[in-house]
């Protein structure tokens, strides 16, 4: 028995914008259970397809029934996978996500595709589901139940996060900007310094070169 | 946001403002000049890639999309 979800959320944004905030998601007030993001693979497909692998580090609760059925040592994060297709020419955004760790207890499997909302093509629209099961014996059904009621949690604070990010995009300046700035600001004092030092050393030995003469 | 790998931050970081850069300005648009980003991610791979060696994260040999076969 797996437990399965469907549901269909709209964001308020094209959908370049919430591609763009796709990669830009992490951290957001909404997003504190999850703790690293990485990419561990990346490539541009020869029909033009962005296709990507994230890992990611989150915090794994375990509901307390379950806490005592389960070794002292469980880890207290989980890793997931995120592979993903973008593709530009058709406008959409494919996601599946799952656990590679805890797949025992529980694997939360989830699949999204992102794309134009019908009704208002400014608009996008997220079909999303997931396929929950457990493969403890006696217990499977209970974590299950967990697993579903949890998920809809993270998914109403994955759609809060969005919304933040996409707001933050659309504010004055995309932060990735300030980010820019800051950094050619400290490339440029670097620079100030290493030529300050290479004033120095000639002025050194000059003098070194008086003293000899 | 933090790497796995507490080292490859800095990588990380960089090679993520040179991509989001790339995917908004170039890859939307369907402009195929080439990835400038390219030197950054070898960087960043091998400090990530090493990291997750040394924590034994179980990635090897996990097939893209792997699970979303069968559904």
């Amino acid at each position: 028995m797996v437990k399965y979800f469907l549901g269909i959320s709209v964001l308020k944004a094209s959908w370049d914008q919430v591609f763009i905030a796709f990669w830009q998601r992490y951290p957001n007030p909404y997003s504190k259970h999850v703790l690293t993001e990485d990419i561990l693979f990346r490539e541009v497909t020869s029909d033009n397809r962005l296709v990507s692998r994230r890992l990611l580090t989150k915090t794994s609760r375990v509901p307390r029934w379950a806490e005592r059925y389960l070794p002292a040592n469980v880890a207290r994060c989980a890793y997931v996978i995120e592979d993903s297709v973008v593709d530009p020419q058709s406008r959409t955004l494919t996601t599946f996500t799952w656990n590679i760790s805890h797949a025992r207890l529980m694997t939360v499997e989830e699949r999204c595709v992102y794309g134009m909302n019908r009704e208002n093509g400014s608009w996008t629209e997220i079909k999303r589901e997931a396929w929950i099961s457990s493969n403890l014996y006696g217990l499977s059904r209970g974590i299950q139940e967990f697993g579903l009621a949890r998920f809809k949690t993270s998914v109403s604070k994955t759609m809060k996060g969005f919304e933040y990010v996409l707001a933050r995009m659309q504010g004055e300046s995309p932060s990735w900007t300030l980010v820019e700035t800051a950094k050619e600001a400290r490339g440029k004092a670097k620079e100030t310094a290493l030529a300050a030092r290479e004033k120095a050393k000639d002025l050194a030995s000059q003098a070194q070169k008086k003293q000899f003469v | 946001m933090n790497s796995v790998g507490e080292g490859c931050t800095e990588l990380k970081r960089e090679y993520d403002q040179c991509f989001n850069r790339w995917f908004a300005d170039k890859f939307l648009k369907g402009d195929r000049s080439g990835d400038p980003c390219t030197e950054m991610f070898k960087k960043y791979q091998t400090c990530v890639q090493k990291a997750i060696k040394d924590k034994d994260i179980p990635i090897d040999g996990v097939e893209f999309m792997g699970p979303n076969k069968e559904k």
